[in-house]
């Protein structure tokens, strides 16, 4: 018997005696995150649906395999068609590892899946099933200090979809028409818009970037400027959790948008 | 106004113990500790309780209502339910000595191996000076009143006994970072050595101690999250890596 029936601590037979309802909040964030990750499994592997010219999903961008739809590669394609039993690989594969390592070694998601996933804990003061415990010390848990490689690769990713979503102020020169030109905006450009901003949001409020910007500095006082960025982004930081979710549902909501859209390019209503 | 409080207090010690009902009177403004006092005086004259200031600045009466690591004095008793039964029962971290009173010393061990503020050899005492942005980062750790209630909630000694050998707590782990922060400390590896013998790595980030500070010092956003980045600056740091500076820091 360890934790907290070892002996010497008091004699209570019970795994906890918290009387709130403390199962909601694990229960709420797996039911969420695993949606998530069904759908996301489907997006990643359906290799379909994903562009709408001018528009791309952000599952999708950037798209780097030569089995990427016509128009779809902002980048170029530096990877060929690769297939595995006569199965083309989806391009989604090829780039979905760096923004999903950025959210699994994310300081917020790693309090929300250890707790509602690995319940370690379940929630504060809840005994966790767990026998034994060695935290990030070891593989594969150790491989959590990667978050500053992914956070400089999201970086890249931010740019890539903010230019994404700088090209969907195109349009078609009239309906129905292939050739696009400058000067529209669509539905689909705000959403890709918001998508973008979320992701920077999401990016500059991490903890890891609270701690480049000046949280590594031992002076504050000898270095102002960066000790101005620090308070800011110490600011956002607090947010950092709601900047997660709301930049989740933000990658899902421009995913499926897109997906409707290459389904029913009619939908995609255009302001101007 | 007074009413009928249900309470249930643990009684024991080491070897055996229960929880154990009681009735008692509360008044209105009264926090738990008022009432645990009031059991004291008028029904179980040996109810061993630890307490002293009863203003939430001591971190004596540090226990778990409901199982929720609390301060007792700070705790209302009209926080509650009218009908409901508040359960009050001694710290389930650490040893218990006799009812709510725990043995906490394993917090004054690792005090102890925490190592202290070196002060620059070329700098005379009384000529160190300090900005005020520089001291209010730290500022914010002094705080801690050493109720414990963190190293209490904390899963990794908690529910893993074998693990305290080994790793140090959120107290100390604020501790770490608040010398490591400090402009003038020059003691040598101080990250690696929180890294690889005060067990920093062994966290996980599920921000229980930040939840039941009674100081609401921002234990895992201000101190171990910035400890851990600061390994990865000596440890993991890709763009110290291509650089080829990942040899070891002089300050570090």
């Amino acid at each position: 018997m360890s934790g907290v029936f070892s002996p010497g601590r008091a004699k209570i037979k019970e795994r906890t005696l918290r009387t709130d309802k403390w199962w909601i909040e694990p229960a709420i964030t797996f039911g969420v995150l695993f949606s998530f990750i069904i759908y996301a499994t489907f997006r990643a592997f359906e290799n379909a649906n994903y562009f709408a010219e001018p528009l791309i999903s952000p599952f999708y961008s950037p798209c780097l395999s030569t089995a990427c739809q016509d128009g779809a590669s902002l980048i170029g394609q530096p990877i060929g068609t690769l297939a595995i039993f006569g199965m083309v690989i989806s391009p989604a594969l090829f780039i979905l590892i760096f923004p999903l390592g950025f959210r699994m070694t994310c300081y917020y998601y790693r309090k929300a899946y250890y707790r509602s996933f690995w319940l370690s804990p379940p929630a504060c003061a809840v005994a966790e099933p767990h026998e034994k415990y060695t935290g990030e010390t070891r593989a594969p848990l150790i491989m959590q200090n990667a978050h500053r490689w992914f956070f400089y690769a999201g970086l890249v990713f931010n740019v890539l979809l903010t230019i994404d979503a700088v090209l969907a102020f195109r349009g078609p020169v009239s309906e129905g028409s292939e050739v696009m030109e400058w000067g529209h905006m669509s539905v689909g450009t705000l959403v890709l818009l918001l998508n973008a901003t979320l992701l920077w949001g999401y990016s500059a409020s991490c903890h890891t970037c609270r701690h480049t910007i000046g949280g590594r500095l031992k002076h504050f006082s000898k270095h102002p400027f960066r000790y101005k960025l620090w308070t800011r982004v110490s600011i956002l930081n607090h947010y950092h959790q709601q900047f997660a979710w709301v930049s989740l549902f933000g990658v899902a909501f421009a995913d499926i948008y897109v997906r409707t859209v290459s389904i029913h390019p009619s939908l995609n209503f255009y302001f101007f | 106004m007074t009413r009928k409080l249900n309470l249930r207090i643990w009684r024991g010690d080491a070897t055996d113990g229960a929880l154990q009902d009681v009735v008692v009177e509360a008044n209105e403004g009264e926090v738990v500790l008022d009432v645990i006092h009031r059991v004291q005086a008028t029904q179980m004259g040996d109810l061993a309780v630890r307490w002293n200031c009863k203003a939430g600045k001591c971190g004596s009466c540090s226990m778990e209502i409901n199982g929720k690591p609390r301060l007792a004095c700070m705790t209302q008793v009209a926080s509650y339910g009218d009908d409901e039964t508040i359960t009050v029962t001694p710290l389930r971290a650490f040893p218990v000595i006799k009812d709510l009173v725990t043995d906490v010393s394993f917090n004054y061990r690792k005090a102890m191996e925490i190592p202290a503020y070196e002060h620059p050899k070329d700098l005379a005492p009384g000529d160190a000076r300090m900005e005020q942005i520089d001291v209010e980062r730290s500022q914010e750790f002094r705080k801690c009143i050493e109720c414990f209630l963190c190293q209490d909630t904390c899963h990794v000694i908690r529910d893993h006994e074998e693990n305290k050998k080994s790793f140090a707590g959120p107290r100390f782990f604020i501790r770490i970072a608040e010398l490591d922060m400090h402009p003038l400390d020059m003691l040598k590896n101080r990250k690696r050595t929180a890294q690889e013998e005060h067990g920093l790595g062994m966290c996980n980030i599920t921000k229980c101690c930040t939840e039941v500070c009674p100081e609401h010092i921002k234990i895992t956003d201000n101190a171990i999250i910035p400890m851990k980045e600061r390994v990865v600056d000596i440890k993991y740091d890709p763009a110290r890596m291509f650089a080829g500076l990942l040899k070891r820091d002089k300050r570090n």
